[in-house]
């Protein structure tokens, strides 16, 4: 009996190949969405993590003391802090690097009074008593400010946010594409086999078993096209994200630069998702249609 | 639902008018049963209506007036679960067969089973048997339109047949057949009506009438005149 089903209806190449290709090019779009979706927000999350691993402390000069010695105790005041695992003093020359891409060469910073910096980098286990450490400058250095990036953190995972829902909503629009696309040509086929159809009502097939003959042609009709649309987005993602990764490896050292580990296996299964569903919002699309179609056509 | 009502008559009809839009009634007021187990010839000339009354019968066509029963329903009320279930109680040959060209001449055969939900393995067997009996043993896996007229006649009423429906409607079967074959699918009727069918065969073939003894229903200017037959 299934060997048999799927051919119940007689396949009209060209339509078929076209509704095949309207999937191609809908799935292609889905499945790159949801890919950059999901690479997107493990970029902000391995982003937002490498910032939590790192607060800076800021000395500010102040008239009749003296700056290096602010900063070596500020240095120290970290260091005995639990979950800190180094302190690192930047020289007046590494913190004139560091301002150098506002200022320019040209110009000589030397003599501006320029705040130091102590790179304090946290153990494992995020558990540092940063509150801790905050009061005790309070009281020792009160213009010693501690900076632990949370501002960076929530306006970087916020717009990350934002953009993965956008692609998510895409993701939705050309699922409902798809179905109307599918209702369209679910139409189309009804018209033109309308003598199959009413043979197969003759010979005592309910609408039911007819429907379902229709899903199932448009349901692998589906799955050809959106296989297809998602092996091209597949294909696009892990050429373009890795290029997109390595700019932000290249910022920072390490990094790993093949391609599947970059575009990752969730965005692959992003894909084959995106893929399925197509396929399945077809059969489902046809199936309600052509049940649709049968009832309204008797009422007549 | 299935059983049919003791001497409820499996078609009846009372009334019956019949008429294309504006045009003319085609028919104009037809009444007759047809009984369980009976067997019984539609005639009249070409035009007068035979292919009509069985489509009244199929209930794909709604009567412009009179009343339809068929299975001891009213036909008017016939919709969706009982509408299959008279369609599946009812083996139909049609004057130009509609066979599924896509489909080949097994699977045309085998389609009132598929449709039906039954295994192959169940029924392989018994649809290869009933193509041998009309002939057509070794063209299985041809497909209807490179059959002749008189093969494909055959692999339409083995459709019909096969799902042993408790009546047969045959739209001039053996038209496209020669004497000697049309005699041997008139027997395959006859058989199957021994075995409990109903059977209406439309003809306007006065000789394949003669061959048997049986109950005449002839359509003449929109009327029905039942000849009751010798027995
Ligand atoms: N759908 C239709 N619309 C309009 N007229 C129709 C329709 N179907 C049949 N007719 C007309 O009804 C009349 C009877 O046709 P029908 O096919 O029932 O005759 P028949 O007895 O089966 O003829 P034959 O022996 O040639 O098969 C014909 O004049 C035909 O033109
Ligand atoms: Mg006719």
């Amino acid at each position: 009996m299934s060997a048999l089903r799927p051919g119940l209806v007689p396949a009209d190449d060209a339509a078929a190949r076209s509704f095949a290709g309207i999937m191609a090019i809908l799935a292609f779009l889905a499945a790159l969405a949801a890919a950059a979706a999901v690479s997107l927000s493990a970029t902000a999350a391995d982003w937002g993590a490498a910032l939590a691993q790192e607060v800076t402390l800021q000395v500010l000069p102040r008239t009749g003391r003296d700056l290096e010695q602010d900063v070596a105790r500020a240095a120290a005041l970290a260091r005995a802090t639990s979950g800190v695992a180094s302190a690192t003093v930047l020289s007046r020359r590494e913190t004139d690097s560091l301002l150098e891409p506002w200022f320019g060469q040209g110009l000589d910073i030397g003599d501006l009074p320029a705040p130091r910096l102590v790179v304090v980098r946290l153990g494992a286990a995020r558990s540092a008593d940063l509150t801790g450490l905050r009061e005790k400058l309070v009281t020792e250095l009160p213009f010693a400010r501690l900076d632990d990036h949370s501002g960076w953190i929530a306006s970087l995972v916020g717009s990350a946010r934002v953009l993965v829902w956008g692609a998510f909503a895409l993701v939705v629009l050309v699922m409902g594409a798809a179905l109307l696309a599918t209702t369209f040509a679910t139409r189309g086929a009804l018209a033109a086999n309308r003598r199959t159809v009413e043979v197969l009502h003759w010979v005592g097939a309910d609408d039911r078993f007819i429907a379902r003959a229709f899903a199932f042609r448009f349901a692998r009709l589906g799955l050809a096209g959106s296989a297809v649309g998602g092996l091209a987005a597949a294909c696009v993602a892990a050429a373009i994200i890795p290029a997109i990764r390595a700019t932000d490896a290249g910022l920072r050292d390490g990094g790993s630069l093949t391609g599947v580990s970059l575009v990752g296996w969730t965005g692959l299964a992003s894909i084959a998702v995106v893929v399925v569903a197509l396929a399945l919002a077809s059969g489902l699309a046809s199936h309600s249609s052509v049940s649709r179609l049968l009832r309204d056509s008797r009422r007549t | 639902m299935n059983a049919v009502v003791v001497g409820e008559p499996v078609v009846a009809f009372d009334g019956v008018g019949m008429r294309f839009g504006r045009g003319p009634e085609i028919l104009r007021d037809v009444s007759f049963a047809i009984e369980p187990r009976s067997f019984q010839f539609l005639t009249g000339p070409s035009g007068a209506g035979k292919t009509t009354l069985l489509r009244l019968v199929l209930a794909a066509l709604r009567p412009t007036r009179g009343h339809i029963r068929l299975f001891g329903q009213g036909a008017s009320r016939i919709s969706g679960g009982a509408l299959t279930d008279v369609r599946r109680r009812t083996g139909i040959v049609f004057q130009d067969f509609r066979l599924l060209d896509h489909l080949s001449v097994y699977q045309n055969v085998a389609l009132p089973l598929v449709v039906r939900g039954r295994d192959e393995a169940g029924y392989r067997a018994e649809v290869i048997e009933l193509l041998q009996w009309v002939g057509l043993g070794g063209q299985l896996d041809r497909l209807p339109p490179i059959l002749s007229g008189g093969e494909k006649q055959r692999v339409a009423i083995a459709r019909a047949l096969i799902a042993r429906p408790e009546l047969i409607l045959a739209d001039e079967p053996t038209g496209n057949v020669d004497p000697h074959l049309a005699e041997r699918l008139l027997h395959l009727f006859i058989e199957l009506n021994r075995l409990g069918t109903s059977v209406v065969i439309a003809t306007h073939d006065l000789a394949l009438m003669d061959q048997v003894e049986a109950r005449r229903l002839i359509l003449s200017d929109g009327l029905l005149f039942v000849d009751e037959g010798a027995s």
